[in-house]
């Protein structure tokens, strides 16, 4: 277990690696650094003396090499836009409201696919698997950022139950989880519906069927462990693009998350902050789907990284 | 194929999906002729007037927005963005995609390996963040928009092709050609390609759907193309602002939007569904 966790985390060096060069280059052709932190009348012999302090006049792999230097001891650059704080805090100070999102949005995702996918596979070809069909593709044609502002007109301007914005305790999380949730619930729901069906038809099911067992302990003791493998894997490969969401349903909810802070970022040119958002988004995926496979053991006893 | 196209379109969903995406692109092209106003010009005195058949101005079928504009001309006009950025961003994706995933997947070691890494930074990368970055970077318009929907994309398509590749490589017909002195570029292309454009139409045909809709994010986040081209993503933002007190802005360019994706999902599980029998009903 161990060996294989420090394999895994071995195996995202080169990944991480690869999110820093992208990066960087995409930073170094973003324009010069130095004419946007100096005033407009600022002398040639200005310019150049702070392109010397921050090393700029190097050759361009020396550059990187820094670059990548700050960022193993975690100095990710200062923002122009807060008062040339350290990037990182200020990430970081953002990042539990995106966790809170995208984890309730998980929750929602889940609670809705779980049951609607097992009512739809167990009632084949009847009303409940062709509503659920109809309304999980409507949840995946439909943009997140669209359903949310629909369900801030009916459940915070017209009904009043919800705030319309802004992350001020439960109640305010309930619309972004749901708005980025559902895209993830349709699809979870089409999937366990075919894995479920998959596995159904399965010879040892038949058997256990064959012997007495009733439907209910059919399905809970033998068909749902085993269908679960790929709506886990399905999840976890799903976890960047729930991240990725939810930008687009910070923005709609004003919610203060990283995705909001990479936002405004780019549109005042901070790059250090960008930059920083981009890196620590991507490791966090990555942590969150060596989590998943670590989750196959727990479902499926054969599997073991010992 | 012919085979194939008759049973994708004997479900009637996906003649309904048909008929949509048709309607859609029809719309694009002739949208100077459909439209019955101008999309762009600002009409002050005829502001937030609600769609015709809710009380509104008898002019405007689907309300007027908050400079006085058509919104229906508006959102005839958006499906030509939608539709181009959709369609070219995918053809671009794709090529990238299938060269790489071709070569990762008969060449394999090294060049697979590279390969593969560069997926998996790019999969690593939540891709909304990433493409605001680089629009950010070089400034938003459509060349720079398809291009990077091309470079950042591509993916998807290229684990496509390689699972699909490795499951032909070593099959007798590739072996056969090879044995036979064959070049190799010879044996990717004649022999190797045909065998994988079905799993590529698929991804393809659901991919649009996943590209308009990253166009609308990004033209909401005000990331795409820019006025005075109209996108409905930037129509959704504008009307963002004005729900609480005109509904009709934001809720239009959303229904349009969902209509086309909808139907691209529908012709896509169809057409999934026809190449693969063992999956209908499924």
């Amino acid at each position: 277990m161990t060996v294989y966790l420090l394999r895994r985390l071995v195996q995202m060096v080169p990944v991480i690696f690869g999110i820093t060069l992208i990066v960087f280059v995409l930073l170094r052709v973003s324009g010069d650094p130095v004419l946007l932190m100096l005033p407009e009348d600022a002398s040639q012999s200005q310019i150049d003396t702070l392109r010397r302090s921050l090393g700029l006049d190097k050759p361009i792999a020396q550059q990187y090499l820094i670059f990548m230097g700050d960022l193993v001891t975690g100095d990710f650059g200062r923002s122009i836009r807060y008062g040339n704080q350290p990037v990182l805090p200020i990430v970081l100070e953002r990042l539990p409201a995106t966790l809170q999102l995208t984890l309730g949005a998980l929750v929602v995702a889940v609670l809705i696919s779980l049951p609607a996918g097992i009512i739809a596979a167990r009632n084949r070809r009847r009303w409940p698997d062709y509503s659920a069909s109809t309304l999980s593709i409507l949840g995946e044609a439909m943009p997140n950022f669209w359903l949310g502002i629909m369900l801030i007109l009916i459940f915070a301007i017209h009904w009043q139950l919800f705030p319309v914005s802004g992350r001020s305790g439960f109640l305010s999380v309930v619309l972004p989880a749901v708005t980025l949730g559902t895209g993830l619930a349709a699809m979870l729901t089409r999937l366990m519906r075919s894995s479920l069906l998959e596995v159904l038809s399965l010879d040892y099911v038949r058997t256990a069927t064959a012997k007495g067992m009733r439907p209910r302990g059919v399905l809970l003791k033998h068909a749902l462990r085993n269908s679960l493998m790929s709506y886990v894997t399905v999840l976890g490969l799903q976890i960047a693009s729930l991240m990725a969401g939810s930008v687009v349903t910070e923005q709609v909810f004003a919610w203060p998350g990283i995705g909001l802070l990479a936002i405004q970022a780019i549109n005042s040119r901070d790059m250090a902050v960008v930059q920083a958002v981009v890196i620590v988004a991507s490791i966090i995926v990555m942590l969150a789907n060596l989590a998943v496979d670590l989750l196959y053991a727990v479902i499926d006893p054969r599997i073991s990284y010992s | 194929m012919t085979g194939v196209l008759r049973r994708t379109f004997s479900a009637p969903t996906a003649v309904a999906g048909l008929v949509v995406l048709l309607a859609f692109i029809v719309m694009a092209v002739l949208a100077p002729w459909v439209s019955p106003h101008d999309p762009v010009t600002p009409n002050l005195l005829s502001r937030l007037s609600p769609p015709s058949w809710a009380g509104g101005d008898a002019r405007f079928f689907l309300g007027s927005d908050h400079l006085g504009r058509d919104i229906f001309s508006r959102l005839i006009y958006g499906t030509r963005v939608a539709l181009l950025v959709g369609f070219v961003g995918v053809v671009m994706a794709a090529t990238i995609g299938i060269s790489l995933g071709l070569a990762a997947g008969y060449f394999g070691g090294t060049v697979d390996n590279v390969i593969m890494r560069v997926v998996d930074t790019l999969i690593a990368i939540p891709n909304v963040i990433l493409y605001l970055t680089v629009l950010g970077v070089f400034g938003p318009s459509f060349t720079v928009l398809v291009l990077v929907i091309g470079f950042i994309n591509w993916t998807t398509f290229a684990r496509v092709v390689r699972a699909e590749v490795l499951s032909v490589r070593h099959r007798e017909f590739v072996e056969a050609t090879r044995a036979l002195g064959q070049r190799t570029l010879v044996v990717i292309v004649r022999h190797v390609l045909p065998n994988v454009i079905a799993p590529i139409i698929v991804v393809a045909t659901l991919n649009v759907a996943t590209v308009i809709i990253l166009e609308a994010s990004l033209s909401f986040l005000g990331l795409g193309v820019q006025p005075p081209t109209v996108t409905w993503g930037r129509m959704l933002a504008d009307g963002r602002g004005y729900i609480a007190t005109a509904w009709w802005l934001a809720t239009f360019p959303g229904l349009f939007i969902t209509l086309a994706c909808l139907s691209l999902i529908l012709i896509g599980d169809s057409l999934r569904d026809a190449l693969d029998p063992r999956l209908r009903g499924r």
